[in-house]
Formats: structure tokens, sequence, C-alpha cells
């Protein structure tokens, strides 16, 4: 099976970079290793129905039927031999989008954010970087880091936003990682673009924790190594 | 005592409720959308309640180690207002949801042709989705409204096993019965019923069908009154399983049969055809043990 990268798929020279045309943050062998891992995770009878249910996903008045029912129809648990945090249903939702003509899937993903609820957001959110959409999902990015759902916050700082969240979003992504207690270990490319500035907020909020009498997160370590 | 409420319009209650409900032992609840106090006047704003129902209010409960669950639906009062009706072509991309175990709140306010053309048309989309009604019954005619609403249900087609009359008291229990519904009581400090009251129609009609519920929303009205009628209940020579009866396993079957019902615990497997795990009941996952 082939192993997940939790860093994003940078250009060379490093750092994040704009993405050409509708391209994808992952890598193909990526987006196999998750159909592969379903694979290997569902009964015989779920994955053929699965099969089946992917086929009929490019239609999109099916997709967005489909899409909703993913968590009880397939599992919720978590999903061996995928990255940490993923679900069966967050796979599943995965290759569902990924049935949607490329043209048309940055569409696809944001009516299906608009319309879903918290565990169909996760599942649009957790689906970008497989998905050929360029920056043209952002928005989602950006509109899941305004919520203080933790489920939301976590799944919106994964490679998608590590390759296409400016700076200054992208700090403000990690505190709020620290505030809502969502582990920094979730933050993709974390050690790539951690800087001086992400360090002095960090240093911040210690200091008002400390000064508080509260205990200081130990996840700060992650931004500015002793 | 585990205790599920049914009827909870959490998203009016605080934190320090929840924190409250859990330590009296409710480790369940549904939401009905409802009426919230200000009338809404587009569309766009019952999305944004229906969102937070699915979205931001089951996370809060979670937190409290509750399980938040909802019904969906254009309510009796605002069926009234031209502006709210489009809201019924909203409702099947919501049915369709995860937790969602019910279409309502549902029924008759003022007993007007708008009201019967939404709650008939709702009564239709519970049928195509399978989904059980929750019907509100009024406050005002309580009686004709109870037995009006019990024609709109015959006419629907609907299995009146798939639907709760709620808001009940002592003169409408008997028709809710007789029609074959279940029946659903909203315990109140002042109004509606009380936990003696209530205790004295499980004496009369039994605890098959019943629902208790506190229906605390942003009126006067008490999260903590499921707890108080077990403990009437006790006190008037029911049992511990009676209580565990009506308190829980009534509306686990009730709105088990969605099939969607999420209880902590149980996440379900990877497999086309699980084998029930202890506690499960009809494909729902359920909370394992006593709570």
């Amino acid at each position: 099976m082939t192993t997940f990268s939790s860093r994003p798929q940078e250009p060379s020279g490093g750092g994040p970079a704009p993405a050409a045309g509708g391209g994808t943050t992952a890598s193909p062998q990526e987006t196999t290793a998750l159909r592969e891992a379903l694979d290997a995770a569902l009964d015989a009878a779920l994955a053929a129905r699965l099969s089946t249910e992917l086929r009929q996903a490019a239609d999109p008045a099916v997709l967005r039927r489909l899409f909703p029912a993913a968590g009880r129809r397939y599992g919720r648990g978590p999903l061996p031999g995928a990255p940490d945090g993923w679900r069966v249903e967050d796979a599943v939702r995965t290759l569902l989008l990924r049935q949607a003509p490329p043209a048309g899937t940055a569409e696809a993903a944001v009516l299906l954010y608009r319309e879903g609820d918290a565990a169909e957001r996760r599942g649009v959110l957790r689906a970008l970087p497989h998905l050929p959409v360029g920056d043209a999902a952002l928005e989602l990015v950006r509109d899941a880091l305004r919520a203080n759902d933790p489920r939301l916050v976590e799944a919106a700082v994964g490679p998608y936003a590590a390759r296409h969240l400016d700076q200054h979003a992208w700090r403000q992504a990690v505190l709020k990682c620290l505030f809502v207690e969502v582990p920094l270990r979730a933050v993709a490319g974390l050690a790539e673009r951690r800087d001086a500035e992400l360090a002095a907020l960090a240093d911040g909020l210690a200091a008002e924790r400390r000064a508080a009498g509260r205990a200081v997160p130990a996840d700060l370590a992650l931004i500015t190594p002793a | 005592m585990r205790i599920f409420d049914p009827h909870i319009h959490m998203t009016s209650r605080t934190t320090a409720d929840y924190r409250a409900m859990r330590a009296a032992g409710v480790t369940a609840v549904v939401e009905p959308a409802f009426w919230l106090g200000q009338p809404r006047t587009s569309p766009e704003s019952f999305a944004d309640y229906f969102d937070g129902l699915l979205g931001w209010e089951p996370f809060r409960a979670s937190q409290y180690g509750i399980s938040h669950h909802c019904t969906i639906a254009l309510n009796p009062k605002e069926a009234n207002d031209p502006r709210c009706v489009p809201v019924l072509d909203l409702l099947p991309r919501y049915l369709v949801k995860d937790r969602v175990v019910a279409v309502g709140e549902i029924g008759f306010d003022s007993a007007t042709p708008e009201e019967e053309h939404a709650f008939a048309v709702q009564l239709g989309l519970a049928v195509e989705h399978e989904l059980p009604a929750m019907v509100h019954t009024p406050h005002r005619d309580k009686a004709g409204g109870t037995d009006r609403s019990i024609a709109v249900i015959r006419e629907s087609g609907i299995d009146p096993g798939m639907v709760v009359l709620d808001h009940l008291n002592e003169v409408t229990v008997r028709r809710a019965a007789d029609a074959g519904c279940w029946m659903g009581f909203s315990i109140y400090p002042d109004t509606k019923m009380d936990p003696d009251r209530m205790v004295r129609i499980l004496k009369e009609y039994g605890t098959e069908r019943m629902l208790v519920n506190s229906a605390a929303d942003w009126g006067h009205s008490d999260p903590l009154l499921t707890r108080a009628t077990g403990e009437a209940m006790l006190a008037a020579g029911f049992d511990a399983d009676d209580v565990d009866r009506v308190l829980w396993r009534n509306p686990v079957e009730f709105y088990g049969q969605s099939g969607r019902l999420e209880l902590p615990d149980a996440e379900p497997t990877g497999t086309a055809e699980p084998a029930p795990p202890p506690g499960s009941f009809a494909g729902n996952s359920l909370l394992r043990g006593g709570g």
C-alpha cells in the first residue's frame, strides 16, 4: 500500500506556491491509497456497493444524494492506513467528489460544503487536496477556520491549506488550533511554514496563559522548538 | 436513571443546562425544529437554523456527553407566512442527513388551510423519506386540533406507529391512544403537564407508546423535569424498569424507526449487514450499558 505523506507536495524550490491551473495538492498515489485503504476496511458487499455508487456519482443529482449518506452507509470509524484523523466516511466522500467532471469539481465541492452538515463539511475539507480545484475552494477553508467546531478546524488545516493559504491566515489558523485544542500534528506543513512571527504569536499566547495561571499548551513546542 | 429527552430545544438553552442534564442522567436528546419566538422572514434564515441543528448544536451537546439529534420541518405557526412557505422546497435536502430522526414539528396552530397544506405535504415527505413524524398539538382548541390532526394523519397514509402526537394532556390522550399513534407529553413547571399528572396518566394508560419530554425552550420551562417525572413514577410505585422504558427505551424505539439514531460508544462498522452489537436497535447505534 502506498504510504501517505503528511506534508504538502511542493514545487521544487520549497515553500508554498500557487497551484498550477486546476491542479491537485495530493499526489495520484495518495488518492489511490485512499481507495486501497477503503477496500481493505470494507467487507466485500460494501466494497462492491462503493464501486457501483462511485459510478453513479458521476451524475451530480446522485452525488448530492449519496454524499450526505456516506457515514451511515459505509461507517464513521477511523480508516486504518489513511492519514491521522481520517474516517471511513471521509475517504468515501473524497472518492465521491472525484467523480465530478474536473471542470465542475470546485463548484460541486462548494455546493456540497454549503449544504452539508458538520460531517459532510469535514468530508469536503479532507477531500480538497485530492481534487483538481487549484485554489478555487480556498473560501471553504476560510469558512471552516471561522468555525469553533474543532472537527472543522482540524480538517481545514491539512495539505490544501498548507499549499494555498496566505501566511497571515495560515498563522491565525495555527493559533486557532491551539485555542480550540486541535493537536498541531494536524497542521500540514507546520515545520516548513512556521516562522518568527508565528513563534512570537505563540510566545504571546504562552505569556497570557502564564499570567492567568493557566496551563500552556504543550503543542507550543512544535512552533518554537527548543 | 438513563434519560433520553425526545423533545427539547437546546438552541435556546445554556451550557449550564447541558451540564445539569448530563448530571441528571440525560445522555440523548432530540431537538425538533420549531418557532424561534421572533418570526422569520425568509427561507434562508430557516436554512441557517437547520444547519445549526445539524452542526453546532450536536457539537455543543457532545462536549457534555449528550448525543444530539433533530427533527426538521416548517412549523405550523410559520406555515401561515407566505414568505416562509418556500422552506418546504428546502426540506428534502435536509431529510437525508444523519441525525435527522423525524419530520417535525408539524401540525396545527390556528387551524388554518395553510397549516393543513404544510402538514399534509410534510407527512408525505416523512413517508417518502421513511422517517417518523412529530406532530405538535395546538394550545388553543387542543381537543379539536387533535381530532383534526388525526384526520390529516389518516388521510396521508402514514403508519400511525410512525407518528407521535405531542403536548397531549388528560383530555386528548385517549384520542391519540385510539389512533395508534405514539403519545408525547411535555412536562412544564406551570402549564401543559406536571410530573404528578403524568404519573396518573401512566397509571391509567400504561407505559406503551408513551414519551415524556421537557420541551424546554426559551419560555418558562425546565430541562430536568424528565428526571423529576422518573422520580415521581418511582414514588408512585412504578419500578426502575418502567421508568427505563418510558424515559429511555420508548424514545429509542420511536426514533429508532428512522435508522439514524447515533448513541455514544457504538460507531457503525464497515460491514454491509453488521451483526447487531449488544444494545443495538434496528440498525441504529446505541449506548452500551446503562447510564
